[in-house]
């Protein structure tokens, strides 16, 4: 029995190196971001917050911040809405090419984003478009909507389809059916997919570096043009603030929707 | 619901006109275009012909690109493995109350910009950083470690930003699998580490190999670990990508390296659908 116990906290050691070696960068970024020092590096000497001054005074940066944001929102928008309707077509409905099709949809997943920015880019370039803000939108869109559908998806095959017979055998029309029964059961899935599209547009790089352009640069394609002299303290401080942004979002999210939805689905 | 065969395709319609308009087509583009030239001003003219991938294929520059690409890959694929594996059985097998919590924490990298994850480590791995300065201090060495811009430094990158992607694909296997299977094993006399062995591991295999995939085909596609954490060595095939379409503009030749990434991973997905089935990937990814 002794060995056991033994092996058992072996384990556990090494789920715990793991869980330092996966969050020492990531902490590392969040102190250095208050070290007052020239150079965004160890040893720290002192505490300061200049560098998030420094930050808010930089208007290139509060540029890049306002695009990813109303990028973010509009993907998550744009996503949902095309989204939702796919998922709930292979939920609810049979139909001949099914499992093609889902592939079909989900494939963004597992296309490297290196080749759908350069296909995409390649695309445009032939229709003789510039690149533009309508770019980068749809591009993210692409994205993530294999995301919202696999999110809404997962929701879905736990809302019984009773419900909706029901209240359409009573007479109301499928768009009320959607309206009265669907959606409001639907809507912490669709919520959680709004949000997953916000994020992965916020904080996608990969792909976005070929559709960008100085005009609608958004905050990790900052990052990278500012990367290009070394890594700086304000490098950091914008890290920390990107890092609390999206890591507080899901965490906020996730007490959310366990307070008010103790449904179905994981 | 016969008579209503036309609904789901009006519900399908615009994500379906997304991914075909944009995607679909685009792809089509990219494998049109590698058989185009390049006129010396920069121009782009179509043809038929091979020049592209005989350029690719002419010396060994390029494959041993390729070839890098495929190894790094790999080593991330096996250490992912096994720094994901053990977290995953922790999960699996714990009854802490703190689960779901600890479960939540190890998916926040997923959540944190890829850039910022992959840029962290030069503080840690840097000539200032946390490391070279911990060791400095305490007198272990007297001039900082070179440990940045090698295929080390890459690896370090790649796997941060992969780990989770591992780690929730064996622990969604492992969750499906009964645990008194292996109690039975026990009861019938195999050692804890038989009972692993022999029937938690082999069912916890469809995750295990999700996970691979996984794991290998966003390898690469990536360009920004080597070029942030790597040296001029440690190029890989989507940096080639990169610097031919964002630096040369060299649309054709681009397009001819992209076609044959992805031809290199359709072949590596196309045979692991047909003998694993795809399904297990998005099943994992639905849980998130």
């Amino acid at each position: 029995m002794k060995k056991i116990i033994s092996g058992w906290s072996l384990i556990k050691i090494f789920t715990l190196l793991v869980y330092i070696w996966m969050f020492a960068p990531i902490v590392a970024v969040v102190i250095l971001a208050f070290n007052p020092q020239q150079f965004g590096s160890f040893p720290m000497e002192g505490f300061s917050f200049k560098w998030f001054v420094k930050l808010s005074q930089n208007s290139t940066i509060l540029d890049a911040f306002k695009n990813s944001l109303v990028l973010g929102s509009f993907t998550a928008i744009f996503a949902t809405a095309i989204g939702v309707p796919a998922a709930m077509a292979f939920i609810r409905y049979e139909f001949r090419g099914k499992d093609f099709i889902n592939t079909l949809l989900l494939a963004p997943i597992m296309i490297p984003e290196v080749i759908l920015g350069v296909a995409l880019l390649l695309f445009i370039r032939w229709l003789q478009q510039p690149k533009s803000f309508a770019l980068v939108l749809i591009g993210h869109v692409v994205l993530t909507l294999p995301y919202v559908l696999l999110i809404v998806q997962a929701r879905l095959v736990g809302i019984k389809k009773e419900y909706e017979e029901a209240a359409l055998s009573l007479g109301a029309s499928p768009f009320q059916t959607f309206r009265e029964i669907t959606f409001p059961l639907l809507a912490p899935a669709i919520f959680a997919g709004m949000l997953f599209a916000f994020t992965i547009s916020f904080d996608d790089v990969t792909a976005t570096l070929f559709w960008a352009t100085a005009q609608n640069q958004t905050v990790p394609v900052k990052i990278f043009g500012m990367l290009r002299n070394s890594i700086s303290p304000e490098i950091n401080a914008l890290g920390a603030v990107m890092i609390v942004l999206t890591v507080s979002t899901p965490l906020l999210a996730g007490y959310i929707s366990r307070k008010f939805a103790k449904g179905p689905g994981k | 619901m016969k008579n209503k065969s036309w609904k789901p395709w009006i519900l399908l319609s615009p994500s379906l006109a997304a991914v075909f308009f944009l995607l679909v087509i685009p792809v089509c583009f990219v494998i049109v275009y590698s058989f185009w030239l390049r006129a010396p001003s920069g121009a782009d003219i179509p043809a038929f012909q091979f020049g592209n991938y005989a350029k690719f294929f002419a010396d060994f520059f390029y494959p041993s690109i390729l070839l890098t690409t495929i190894r790094v890959a790999l080593e991330t694929v096996f250490l992912c493995l096994i720094m994901g594996y053990i977290p995953a059985y922790f999960f699996y097998k714990t009854e802490s109350k703190f689960k779901p919590f600890l479960m939540i924490i190890v998916m926040l990298p997923f959540w944190i910009s890829f850039i910022i994850r992959t840029l962290s480590w030069i503080n840690i791995l840097g000539d200032s950083g946390l490391i070279n300065h911990v060791l400095m201090k305490i007198g272990f060495i007297q001039e900082p470690l070179a440990m940045l811009y090698n295929e080390g430094a890459v690896i370090m990158g790649l796997l941060q930003y992969l780990l989770p992607f591992m780690i929730l694909n064996i622990y969604v296997s492992l969750d499906g699998i009964d645990k008194s299977l292996a109690e039975a094993a026990k009861s019938l006399g195999c050692t804890e580490w038989q009972a692993f062995r022999e029937v938690t591991m082999p069912l916890s295999l469809p995750g295990v190999s999700a996970g691979c995939l996984l794991v290998f085909v966003l390898t690469c596609g990536t360009y920004l670990p080597p070029m942030i954490l790597g040296g001029p060595g440690n190029e890989m095939i989507a940096n080639l990508i990169f610097k031919r379409v964002i630096g040369t503009l060299d649309w054709p030749f681009g397009s001819a390296i992209s076609a044959i990434l992805l031809i290199l991973l359709a072949t590596i997905v196309y045979t692991y659908n047909r003998y694993m089935g795809i399904g297990q990937i998005f099943k994992t990814l639905s849980n998130e």
